[in-house]
């Protein structure tokens, strides 16, 4: 223990005696450790964004999405047979995050005249499913499906053609019809590449308009189901043979969703990075490890000295080794504080998700920062080796021969 | 029984060339705890393998060396650079401190091998073995802001802190000047006998020789009771 200390003690003292030295040798490992903690972070994060833009389009990975329709007349399955169906199913499988999607039409009465637009009658859970973020009001709650006043969420060009300027709060909008109801947008979403109508409409509410079933699951329509990527083969196949059991007459298609080709492509990416990182930090090693070799040599006086003061060849070796590690790591703190800081204020969603903030945030990768860590003793590690076995093979009697 | 005692101790060196350079040839030497020893000869005559085999630092290529009744020859590695630690305090020509360590840092330097409340309390000790040869005012001053007997002086606090049982110094006045010199004698001998300590002190100078209570010569590799010339 004070064996241990003693070599710590000593090996502190030796960086901090030569300091400039250290700082000179260590601007290598610096930079590659704060370059690899820095770009491991920055791939972490961009690679949700596109994680999330690629889940907003087809879900998250990995998503079945499953619907029926009547083989002779092409309409969708009856909406209370379908909700039996389904449920019998989703309770069997023991799924419990999906999402139902109808397509219908509303008639929205602008300032400037009504118009027809095509809506996405959505659970609130589809939100979650595609990771949706609005960037003004919310998404729809298991509330909305209560309230009288069916809930809307819509992009920004049609809350322009709304008219009113900014959204500051839910706003009342008629849809016409043979019964006109009073819709209230409780959010906003981005405008997603173009400028055309998006309207999502809560599934359900208080005030009957559309002919859905009781159970929920969104009769006549399709539902998307999130299962864990391993079992989607199996689901789809168990999807198409049940509800085609239970619904004959009706052809039910069931297919995956999302393309589970984004997270590989972005792997390969991250290994990339890593792999030009640990370059880096290699020729980082050889300054230390050339600068240490000149210290050994410049210090054999000294190591002469300390072994007149009884130090064993192991806390010789100890000494010179740990001084380099303790270098290096000290550069690896500091290197990985500066990437969290730097990487803490990049403006990232303005950079790389077109200004939508993300819908989960990653923090900084705790993984990376150790690994950052480790990398860097390793490194001091390595380089310190050659010289402390240098330093060992010092004659006491030459050292301080003068 | 003798603190240090060496029968017949030889010491030859390899040269480049195959050939063998016998430096010592027979030492017979027997000290006493406490008791302080001069050792004088010409320059080349071994003086300093001679201390350097007493201080554990080289070995005899022959004879016997017992230190505290121990055969140091089966000594190895660890143990052997322990006993060296704990046993021995080194004064050199040339001080040898370590350059841009403080005094205080230098003195407490042999203490980071040491163990326990030794090596703990190692600042304070440093600090106060300092004191007690007169720099406690130079604490935190680097060997290369102080004269040579200073220099000297933070040696003399160095080789004592950890109190050993002797006190190996080769020439140790022999980079300062005659009044320096003496100076710095007088207190090494003086701070070794407060502690009880062995002295065996390696000199040129008759005077300084003469402090001891013994005096030898290394001549032709051997060791004769001898009174400076
Ligand atoms: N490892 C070695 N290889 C070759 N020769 C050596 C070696 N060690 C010592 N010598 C020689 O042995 C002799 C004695 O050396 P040593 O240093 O003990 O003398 P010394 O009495 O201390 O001399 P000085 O008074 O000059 O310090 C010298 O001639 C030296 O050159
Ligand atoms: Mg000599």
């Amino acid at each position: 223990m004070i064996g241990l200390l003693g070599t710590l003690a000593e090996a502190w003292s030796e960086v901090r005696v030569h300091k400039a030295r250290v700082v000179l040798s260590l601007v290598g490992v610096f930079l590659a450790v704060f370059a690899m903690t820095g770009v491991t972070a920055l791939g972490l994060i961009v690679t949700q964004v596109q994680q999330e833009q690629a889940e907003r389009y087809g879900g998250r990975s990995a998503t079945v999405s499953v619907s029926a329709y009547d083989v002779a007349t092409g309409t969708a399955a009856d909406g209370a047979e379908w909700d039996t169906a389904v449920g019998d199913l989703l309770t069997r499988y023991g799924i419990t995050q999906y999402a139902s999607i109808a397509y219908t039409d509303a008639l929205v009465r602008f300032p400037a005249g009504t118009q027809q637009l095509q809506t996405m009658d959505v659970s609130p859970s589809y939100g979650f499913l595609h990771r949706i973020e609005p960037i003004a009001g919310r998404w729809f709650v298991d509330a909305d499906r209560s309230s009288l006043s069916p809930a809307l969420v819509v992009n920004e060009f049609v809350l322009d053609q709304l008219g009113g300027g900014p959204f500051t709060g839910p706003r009342a909008v008629v849809l016409g019809g043979a019964e006109p109801v009073t819709a209230t947008v409780v959010g906003v979403v981005k405008n997603d590449g173009g400028d055309y109508p998006v309207v999502y409409r809560i599934d359900e509410s208080g005030t009957p308009g559309r002919g859905q079933g009781p159970g929920g699951y969104g009769g006549g329509s399709s539902l998307e189901l999130w299962v864990p990527p391993a079992q989607v083969d199996d689901v789809v196949t168990a999807l198409t043979n049940d509800l085609g059991r239970v619904l004959p007459g009706y052809q039910v298609s069931a297919y995956r969703l999302d393309s589970p080709g984004v997270a590989d492509g972005l792997a390969t990416l991250r290994l990339a990075i890593r792999g030009a990182g640990a370059v880096v930090l290699l020729l980082g090693g050889l300054g230390v490890f050339n600068v240490g070799m000149m210290a050994v040599r410049q210090r054999i006086r000294e190591i002469g000295i300390r072994r007149s003061f009884g130090a064993t060849s192991g806390r010789v070796f100890a000494a010179i080794m740990l001084e380099s590690v303790v270098a290096t790591l000290l550069a690896g703190v500091v290197a990985v504080g500066l990437a969290v800081v730097v990487v803490r204020n990049l403006p990232v969603a303005d950079w790389f998700n077109g200004g939508v903030p993300l819908a989960d945030v990653p923090g900084f990768p705790v993984q990376a920062a150790v690994e950052g860590l480790v990398a860097a003793a390793g490194v001091g590690a390595l380089a310190g080796l050659l010289p402390a076995l240098v330093a060992v093979r010092v004659k006491v009697i030459d050292a301080i021969r003068y | 029984m003798s603190q240090l005692e060496l029968t017949g101790v030889g010491r030859e060196v390899r040269l480049p060339d195959g050939g063998v350079l016998p430096i010592l040839t027979g030492v017979d030497l027997a000290v006493d705890a406490g008791e302080h020893v001069a050792v004088v000869g010409r320059s080349g005559s071994g003086k300093s393998t001679l201390l350097n085999v007493l201080g554990l630092l080289d070995s005899p290529t022959s004879g016997a060396y017992l230190l505290d009744g121990q055969d140091t020859a089966r000594l190895r590695g660890r143990r052997r650079a322990r006993l060296r630690g704990e046993c021995f305090g080194f004064v050199f020509q040339q001080f040898n401190l370590l350059p841009r360590r403080t005094a205080v840092e230098n003195v407490a330097a042999p203490l980071l091998y040491a163990r326990g409340r030794a090596f703990l309390t190692r600042r304070r000790t440093a600090a106060e073995m300092l004191d007690r040869v007169g720099l406690g005012a130079r604490l935190d001053t680097i060997p290369e802001k102080l004269s040579g007997g200073e220099q000297q002086r933070v040696a003399i606090a160095r080789a004592l802190v950890r109190r050993p049982r002797v006190v190996l110094a080769d020439e140790p006045t022999g980079a300062l000047d005659v009044e320096t010199g003496r100076a710095v004698m007088a207190l090494l001998a003086e701070a070794t006998a407060e502690q009880g300590a062995a002295l065996i002190t390696i000199t040129h100078d008759p005077a300084i020789a003469a402090l001891a209570d013994r005096q030898l010569r290394l001549a032709a590799g051997r060791l004769t009771a001898g009174v400076p010339a």
